[in-house]
């Protein structure tokens, strides 16, 4: 462990440790995306055989994850552009983290049908 | 008070300084003074912080945007391949929203790893080489996927 450092554990702390690991994630995710993208240009055979295996069931849970580890992101990264830059953000962080937490489990809930029902279907027929 | 012996402070109040005898003038430790370098480092750190925020307002968009689009509408990936690909780069729209989205999500992203890197990579030797690794992939990438929407030929076959 680094020395010097000041971990104070709770809200704050826990929500910086899953910005930093989500926004990590994100950029090798990207780096993937990038990569596959680019095979448009290799014809339209290379490219449609790799998009086919991320319709397989397995990939579309890590699609759910990806979605998961976005949309905390994004919610939280507004929550400490808040706590930056409106004056009453530090004193009202930890509300705004529960928020964030609500929002983000209330769109978990809606995307399992649209994200995971083609896998769910596939799986388990009709 | 003042005779108090035991106070690790010592006596403050009623100390003999006075106009003619005026306690020590102590200058504040940041103060910038006729011998600090007139350009220290520059403001680098102070717009990497700004960038990291105008960037994410923007990403808000751009991103939850994409997601909503390639994930949700219209079954999801199942209708991702070629064809939807060049449906969606055939209008400059789309393809300057790709753009952009990649330009800022690469930067921001690299930015941030360079946080990272800095935070836990404690020899200098193991950061310089972490982020030549981050500044070449992410020029590459960055690179590879404008070339990739500039250069996008639906009729490649
Ligand atoms: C969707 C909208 C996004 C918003 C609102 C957002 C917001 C933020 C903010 C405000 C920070 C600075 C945190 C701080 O200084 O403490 C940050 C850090 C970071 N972001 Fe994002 N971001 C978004 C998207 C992304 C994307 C797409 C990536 C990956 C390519 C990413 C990767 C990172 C990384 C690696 C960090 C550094 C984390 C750290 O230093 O702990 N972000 N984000």
């Amino acid at each position: 462990m680094p020395a010097g450092t000041l971990y104070r554990g709770r809200e704050g702390m826990w929500s910086w440790v899953a910005h930093r690991v989500t926004g990590v994630l994100i950029f090798f995710f990207l780096f993937v995306h990038v990569l596959d993208t680019a095979l448009v240009r290799v014809s339209p055979e290379a490219y449609d055989e790799v998009v086919a295996t991320y319709k397989t069931p397995i990939v579309a849970l890590l699609e759910y994850g990806l979605v998961a580890a976005i949309l905390f992101h994004a919610l939280n990264g507004l929550r400490v552009i808040a706590v930056d830059f409106w004056s009453k953000g530090p004193r009202y962080q930890k509300q705004m983290l529960w928020t964030v937490v609500g929002i983000w489990v209330v769109l978990m809930a809606g995307s399992l049908y649209p994200v995971l029902g083609h896998a769910a279907r596939e799986l388990f027929g009709s | 008070m003042s005779s108090d012996t035991t106070s690790a402070i010592g006596p403050v109040e009623g100390a003999a300084y006075d106009v003619d005898n005026p306690a020590p003038y102590i200058e504040p430790p940041r103060k910038r003074t006729g011998r600090t370098p007139k350009s220290t480092r520059g403001n680098f750190e102070m717009a990497a912080w700004l960038f990291m925020r105008l960037s994410g307002v923007v990403l808000v968009v751009l991103v939850l945007g994409h997601l909503l689009i390639q994930l949700f509408l219209d079954g999801g990936v199942s209708k991702i391949g070629f064809a939807f690909v060049a449906g969606r780069w055939a209008s400059p729209f789309w393809q300057v929203w790709d753009l952009l989205m990649l330009w800022l999500a690469m930067l921001h992203g690299a930015n941030g790893l360079r946080t990272v890197i800095n935070d836990y990579a404690e020899r200098a030797n193991t950061r310089l080489w972490l982020k030549g690794l981050l500044y070449t992939a992410t020029v590459f990438t960055i690179l590879l996927g404008t070339l990739v929407i500039f250069t996008f030929d639906p009729n490649i076959r």
